[in-house]
């Protein structure tokens, strides 16, 4: 903030600068500190929500394991010591809490395994696939909200609008099923050009499996594309169109400046804020709601999991990734908050 | 209604004045026509938004099937074993949109459908809204530390992913209808409550809400009286945005197979032709009408919402 003219400045006036600088910087660390304190409460009581969501539930969590199987009541009781559920609960809730702030969220019913590992196996997949939808839609969205907005009330200002709200209300996995149907298993002439499930084929390696990835990819991108583009354009449709009438973009007109210009150095940057928290809160929002897609898609990511650890129901691991999925929120929720003053500066002053 | 459709202002409506010098108007019938009044403003101003209409026209259509269902295909399609067609067979005269893998009519099982979906998105919205209106007005008008832990409250839930919160509530809960419209309706309500604590807020400012506490006025008698009127057409425009977004969550859960399994749904319709195997074979008229109707019914709701917004936001008469 502290910007040095070369002219005329006195010792006094640069020494208040200075003051207001160190101001600005203490103002932006108690705003930090104030929303990183925040983050970590509501971690917490995801944690402890968690653990109170899932003993609620009727019915012994040892006899949905063993489903099915002949077990003893000996075997029924081992197994109980071993996943800790013979405690009584106030103790089961301070082993749950010191476990998972160490990263340990407890062993899957259905794989025998740590929870944590599962869950971090699992995380490469989702990211890659759901990191390349939210950069594509949200670049798409930018694009034709700021091309409706600009030329807003004309037919492709309508039609824009009309396809994204229509899109918005189709339900993705639906969408996913019938690409699937009409692109992978292929329907009249058209044949099946996309594999219909999974990441990859499992016989490339090299720059050949990278393409053979990104075959496997384009349907579910498409599909998550698809359904979540709409909501990109309408924030930064509306939030375009609420600079539209003010002074500052007279002035730039005023000065001379071409029509695109004014829209691109003056108007999109200070539209772009309330989008760029929604850039964030969908990157939050990515890994739950990919569930649907994943699914459908067999996509060997975090959803899938979910949907795997569901229909058992392997509580440990639905739990463990209720954590995750919050959290991520949580994380994301921070990171925008941070940024945000850094991109406008009226904000955490 | 055929009022003379006054330019939408908005301030508040004046009371009409008393038509002929007749008999002095009771307060009683001044509030009714000033509610007419104000009825007939909203619907010329509704009446403008072709999109709005074309929503509100698509609702009743669905609407009066979803009614009429048991006379229209009759209250037995559900019935699995006796079947009138044979397994997946393709559209036809006698099956306009084919047959399930129990040799249903899908055709009736999709009109049969609206009914839960419409209900479910009804009462889950309407059960969000109101927690919310109840959390966002009691957090505007007390303030203090009772209003910040309730809005720390809400932050909280608004942080959480609501879709995995309503999968594990319909998980840990019993398989029925009344859990999916708790799930969903406990998981989408903070939005409503910033908006009407927000407004609340704002209300509370005006000059009259003082004039009421000098006049002896309770807490309850200005938030039932004076700010619950005010912020009732926020909510009336937040309850309809809600409704399709209930539908769609609706619909999800039922695919995941967390509905109520002796209920036909979309979703579960959904569900069903894909454990049936319509994908790979690749029938597609199995699994698109239940999709459409989906996309229709939230696109209908979402359409009026947005009509109703920017009727009662006049700011938002650019984004038309």
């Amino acid at each position: 903030m502290s910007t040095t003219s070369t002219t005329g400045t006195t010792a006094v006036a640069r020494a208040s600068e200075a003051r207001a600088a160190r101001g600005d910087v203490r103002a932006y660390l108690l705003y930090v500190s104030g929303k990183i304190g925040g983050a970590a409460v509501s971690l917490l009581a995801v944690l402890v929500t968690s653990f109170f969501l899932f003993r609620i539930i009727p019915g012994d969590p040892v006899k949905a394991m063993t489903h099915g199987m002949p077990t003893s009541a000996e075997q029924m009781a081992t197994l109980r010591r071993q996943f800790g559920l013979d405690k009584p609960m106030w103790q089961q809730f301070t082993d749950y809490c010191a476990g998972a702030l160490s990263g340990d969220l407890g062993m899957s019913y259905q794989f025998r395994a740590p929870v944590g590992e599962l869950i971090l196996q699992k995380v490469p997949a989702t990211l890659l696939l759901t990191g390349v939808a939210v950069v594509i839609y949200s670049a798409i969205g930018l694009w034709l909200g700021t091309r409706s907005a600009w030329r807003h009330g004309s037919l492709g200002d309508k039609l824009n609008t009309g396809v994204a709200l229509t899109l918005w209300s189709v339900p993705g996995f639906w969408l996913g099923l019938l690409l699937i149907i009409t692109f992978s298993v292929g329907i009249g002439p058209i044949p099946g050009m996309f594999p219909t499930g999974g990441m990859e084929s499992g016989t490339e390696s090299g720059f050949a499996y990278v393409a053979d990835v990104a075959h496997h990819m384009v349907l579910p991108v498409l599909t998550l594309v698809a359904v979540g583009y709409a909501q990109t354009l309408l924030v930064m449709r509306s939030s375009l169109l609420d600079e539209m009438g003010s002074d500052y973009l007279t002035t730039a007109r005023a000065k001379g400046l071409r029509d695109d210009a004014v829209r691109r150095r003056h108007a999109v940057p200070n539209a772009l804020l309330p989008t760029v928290t929604m850039v964030f809160i969908n990157l939050g929002h990515v890994a739950a709601g990919s569930i649907l897609v994943e699914t459908v898609f067999s996509w060997p990511g975090l959803g899938g999991l979910f949907y795997q650890a569901l229909s058992v129901p392997d509580l440990p691991l639905v739990q463990g990734l209720f954590v995750v999925f919050a959290g991520a929120m949580i994380v994301m929720n921070l990171l925008a908050d941070l940024l945000y003053p850094l991109l406008d500066p009226r904000v955490g002053r | 209604m055929t009022t003379t459709p006054t330019p939408p202002t908005k301030t508040a409506p004046a009371a009409p004045a008393d038509p002929a010098g007749k008999t002095p108007p009771t307060a009683r019938s001044l509030t009714w026509a000033r509610r007419r009044l104000s009825v007939a403003r909203f619907w010329s101003a509704y009446r403008g938004h072709r999109a709005g209409l074309f929503g509100l026209a698509a609702l009743a259509l669905i609407a009066l099937t979803a009614l009429a269902a048991p006379l229209l295909v009759g209250g037995d399609v559900q019935s699995v074993t006796n079947a009138p067609g044979t397994a997946m067979e393709k559209p036809s005269g006698e099956f306009p949109l084919g047959t399930d893998q129990f040799g249903r009519s899908l055709l009736g099982l999709l009109v049969w459908g609206a009914r839960i979906s419409l209900t479910v998105g009804l009462l889950a919205a309407a059960l969000s809204v109101a927690i919310g209106t109840l959390v966002g007005i009691i957090a505007g008008h007390y303030g203090g530390w009772f209003s910040t832990v309730l809005m720390r409250i809400t932050d909280w839930f608004l942080v959480m992913p609501a879709l995995v919160l309503a999968i594990v509530l319909a998980t840990v809960m019993s398989r029925n209808v009344w859990t999916v419209i708790i799930a969903i309706g406990i998981t989408s309500w903070p939005t409503t409550a910033r908006l009407v604590r927000a407004q609340t807020i704002a209300v509370e400012s005006r000059p009259y809400i003082e004039r009421a506490k000098a006049l002896g006025g309770g807490h309850g008698h200005i938030m039932n009286r004076h700010v619950l009127p005010n912020v009732m057409p926020l909510v009336l425009a937040q309850t309809t945005l809600g409704i399709s977004s209930a539908i769609l969550t609706e619909a999800t859960l039922a695919f995941l197979g967390l509905g109520d399994p002796t209920v036909v749904s979309w979703g579960g319709m959904l569900q069903d032709a894909r454990e049936a195997g319509a994908v790979s074979s690749g029938h597609w008229w199995y699994l698109a009408p239940p999709g459409i109707a989906i996309a229709l019914v939230a696109l209908a709701f979402t359409l009026c919402g947005r009509a109703i917004e920017s009727v009662l936001n006049p700011k938002l008469g650019v984004a038309r």
